[in-house]
């Protein structure tokens, strides 16, 4: 691991988090997952790095 | 009125090696008179190798089948002199729309890039390429090429030994045999040749079904490629709209897995869906329907001694890119000069190895394109399904994700990195004109650089001195001299110079790049061209 940063980063913590759930109240299973899906893309392509994205790809299988 | 694909071309005619006490001896016989076959001879025949395509059909292919061709085989098509009747006919095309659901996605152009002879795609269906060559070996012979076309005989026996093959083929007046220094089967993914020789095929099963109807409408549909994901009228399936010459449009439904093929292919349902898609008013005229499943598969090796595999009968893809008979015109052009200089004793029989390496290596980028077409256009589980729709509903509001919309990448050449035939490369200079990448066309004065290349090898030098012909170990290699200073649009600097003030560029029979410098150097240029010729 060299690119992705895994150190704490977002200020406010516990802020986003509310947020971040704030945007799935009401919806049902599905309409979360797409939510969610949709959000991964948008980060992804925001990040760009491919490496950067790899690493985070693999960090979140909770591989090695 | 009959259609083209109705009418018998090439009708069974008793050939005096029926008659021979034992039989007559060929250089090449090609198996199987699709595009393939029949542009592979014509490239023989075109370099005086005498060849024999034997069909056990008459007729051009039924129905329109393959009907996307991109710029490279229509560069090949010109080599071959049957690139201007292609074109003529053809659809340009360039724009495509995607929708989802009841949504038009977005829509984007292919932007052509400028300073090309042939644009990057025409639409035409595929019996009218093979109508056009089966008219250019009429054409051949009628100028004396040794070029033969024999309907109604079916291979039946296939066996070789070190120095020839051997075929065994039956024809209404019975069987008789053929030897051959090399037996080329372009027969199709069933290939009769590959299951006679018990040959492996394997590779990925789609479990899915999609149904072609090829139908004659006055419409007032632009020309463009229009794919729908998850359509109303064809719920949780795809559907493609594409326009063909003569007022055919292709339209194609998916249809899933479970299904009754009987009744899918029934007109009163065909009627149905196209309704539900166009509107109940339109008028047609149903000119060919059918169902599909595909496979993504290649064979281990695409020659087995004397025996060459070519175009879909070694290889096989899903239709979504235009990969199939696109690549199958890529082999034909890559095997017919080294068959060449085998036959003229000039280079080894080992130099099909590279024709196993350079096609095994185009197989693989097509395999890989068009599976991973066919995972985005059906997704295989829950969460590819909910990742493919997220970058859909995207794609509507925000330019980020249309990228990753896949209804399938169309079909580009394949530049052989790492092929045992490449010589140096020559930093500073485009990488889109690297050792083992097809010539990229430009304008020269008098016409197009593509249309002065091919054949034979060649010292292509821009603002370099080159001698006007070289003969290394009996191998000929031409000089073409272009100069920057008739490059006034900059197109040769762009695609072939680079950050170099001058280059030498030495150039395959196929039009592909073998190896390229700064400056002349003879050298070096002779290890090249017999490294190209697998010596």
């Amino acid at each position: 691991m060299t690119a992705l940063k895994t150190e704490a980063n977002i200020k406010g913590p516990d802020e986003f988090y509310a947020e971040l759930l704030s945007v799935h109240e009401g919806l049902s299973k599905e309409q979360s997952d797409a939510l969610n899906a949709r959000l991964i893309l948008l980060l992804a392509n925001h990040i760009g790095d491919r490496a950067v994205l790899s690493e985070a790809l693999k960090a979140a299988a909770l591989k090695d | 009125m009959s259609k083209i694909f109705e009418v018998p071309l090439y009708p069974y005619q008793r050939s005096a090696d029926q008659d021979a006490a034992t039989p007559v001896h060929h250089p090449v016989v090609v198996v199987g008179a699709g595009p393939v076959g029949l542009a592979l001879a014509i490239d023989l025949a075109m370099q005086d190798v005498a060849v024999v395509v034997i069909d056990e059909n008459d007729k051009v292919s039924w129905g329109s089948r393959a009907i996307c061709f991109a710029k490279r085989p229509l560069e090949i098509l010109d080599r071959l002199g049957c690139g201007d009747p292609m074109v003529d006919k053809g659809v340009v095309w360039n724009l495509g729309k995607v929708y989802f659901d009841e949504r038009q996605v977005f829509g984007f152009n292919l932007l052509p890039e400028q300073g090309h002879k042939r644009p990057a795609f025409i639409n035409l269906q595929q019996y009218y390429l093979e109508q056009y060559l089966v008219e250019r070996v009429r054409e051949l012979q009628a100028a004396g090429k040794p070029i033969e076309l024999r309907g109604g005989n079916k291979v039946v026996d296939v066996s070789q030994d070190e120095n020839s093959t051997q075929l065994t083929i039956s024809t209404p007046d019975g069987p008789y045999r053929l030897r051959a220094d090399f037996a080329v089967a372009c027969d199709g993914a069933a290939s009769p040749i590959r299951n006679l020789m018990g040959l492996d095929f394997v590779g990925r099963v789609f479990e899915d079904n999609f149904l072609i109807a090829d139908v004659v409408m006055e419409a007032k549909f632009p020309t463009e490629r229009w794919f729908w994901f998850d359509p109303p009228f064809n719920r949780g399936q795809s559907a493609l709209l594409h326009k063909q010459p003569d007022n055919v449009w292709r339209i194609d439904f998916q249809l899933g897995w479970d299904i009754d093929r009987e009744e899918e292919l029934k007109p009163e349902n065909i009627d149905r869906r196209l309704k539900a898609m166009l509107g109940e008013e339109i008028s047609y005229e149903l000119e060919w329907s059918s169902i599909y499943t595909f496979q993504c598969r290649r064979m281990d090796r695409f020659h087995e001694g004397r025996v060459i595999f070519a175009g879909d009968a070694a290889h096989q893809v899903s239709p979504f890119g235009a990969r199939g008979a696109n690549s199958g015109l890529q082999d034909t052009d890559n095997l017919a000069w080294k068959l060449k200089l085998i036959l003229d004793g000039k280079s080894p029989i080992t130099l099909l190895d590279s024709y196993d390496a350079e096609r095994i290596h185009g197989a693989e980028e097509n395999i890989l394109n068009s599976s991973r077409s066919t995972d985005f256009i059906t997704p295989k589980s829950e969460i590819s399904r909910i990742f493919r729709d997220a970058v859909l509903d995207l794609s509507e509001r925000y330019e980020a994700t249309r990228p990753m919309v896949n209804s399938g990448r169309l079909s580009v050449p394949c530049t052989y990195d790492g092929s045992p035939l490449n010589g140096p490369d020559c930093a500073g200079m485009p990488e889109r004109t690297r050792p083992g990448s097809p010539m990229v066309d430009a304008p020269v004065p008098g016409g197009w650089l593509l249309d002065q290349t091919g054949f034979g090898f060649q010292l292509m030098s821009i603002g370099e001195t080159v001698p006007d012909a070289l003969v290394v170990d009996g191998v000929k290699v031409t000089s073409l001299a272009l100069s920057t200073a008739d490059d006034a649009d900059g197109y040769l600097r762009q695609r072939y110079l680079g950050d170099a003030p001058k280059a030498v560029y030495l150039i395959r029979p196929d039009q592909h790049v073998a190896a390229r410098w700064d400056h002349y150097d003879e050298t070096a240029v002779k290890a090249a061209v017999l490294k190209a010729i697998g010596r």
